[in-house]
């Protein structure tokens, strides 16, 4: 089955980001595969290359990083929220001047028409926190 | 099952139109679904049917005026609006007044509505 999962919870507020990168894991483990994962509002938070832990606390970005190497993931932010949220990849950064890219590149960024795509193209849509 | 062409889809809108960034978001899912052709309906439950509240006025929130982005649902060929009837009692909401047409459904009505659609997505 072809799976797409919409994320709105940031990875630094409550458990939605992390349990949406776990079903992922699970996801592929099945089997199954994930056409994309779309990052709206605060879950595009996600995408984050600035983000520091606590040592004793676990990263929740770097799940998604590490989920992207191994499974060659599709991870798409929002731009429209990404920019409010200040995630910016290179070309945003140059083309807003702001002094660098924020973003780490596992990530890309992208319109509202990436999510419709993912709907189009999978069987289930799961929508992870909102 | 089918692995692409036309999904159906059911937007379900259940936050309120300035507590959060997300009600804003909903109405931006709605359009660009729209203007990519995909079939796509709106539920607003809960919370989500103060977005319906006549007349918003959102200026002193420096915020967009959610009310005003759904009166433009029709240009996009989005036509049928569905709407809490439990909610609309709840906070007296006058759907005669409200932005954009609404079909007032009641709890199991809500439930058949909802099997009816290849993708359910909820802000």
């Amino acid at each position: 089955m072809i799976y797409s999962l919409l994320v709105l919870s940031s990875p630094v507020s409550g458990h939605g980001s992390r349990t949406a990168a776990e079903f992922a894991q699970c996801v592929l483990a099945r089997g199954h595969s994930i056409r994309r994962v779309f990052f709206l509002d605060a879950g595009t938070l996600a995408s984050s290359g600035t983000s520091v832990f606590a040592q004793d606390e676990s990263d929740p970005v770097h799940l998604w990083v590490a989920l992207a190497e191994q499974h060659a993931l599709e991870l798409v932010i929002c731009i429209s929220s990404a920019l409010k949220y200040g995630m910016l990849d290179q070309a945003e950064a140059n083309r807003h001047g702001r002094p660098g890219p924020t973003i780490n590149p596992v990530f890309a960024v992208a319109g509202l028409g990436q999510l419709v795509d993912a709907c189009a193209h999978s069987d289930r849509l799961i929508t992870f926190g909102g | 099952m089918a692995h692409s062409g036309k999904k159906t889809i059911l937007l379900v809108l259940r936050h309120s139109p300035y507590g959060s960034s997300l009600a804003k978001a909903s109405v931006d899912v709605a359009l660009a679904t729209a203007a990519f052709s995909q079939a796509i309906d709106l539920l607003f439950l809960g919370d989500g049917v103060l977005q319906l509240i006549p007349d918003q006025d959102s200026r002193a929130l420096g915020m967009k005026n959610v009310g005003r982005q759904l009166a433009s649902l029709p240009l996009y060929d989005i036509n049928h609006v569905y709407v809490d009837a439990e909610a609309v009692m709840r906070y007296s909401v006058d759907l005669s007044q409200a932005p954009v047409d609404t079909r007032a459904l009641d709890k199991e009505q809500i439930h058949r509505l909802m099997v009816g659609y290849d993708h359910l997505l909820g802000l």
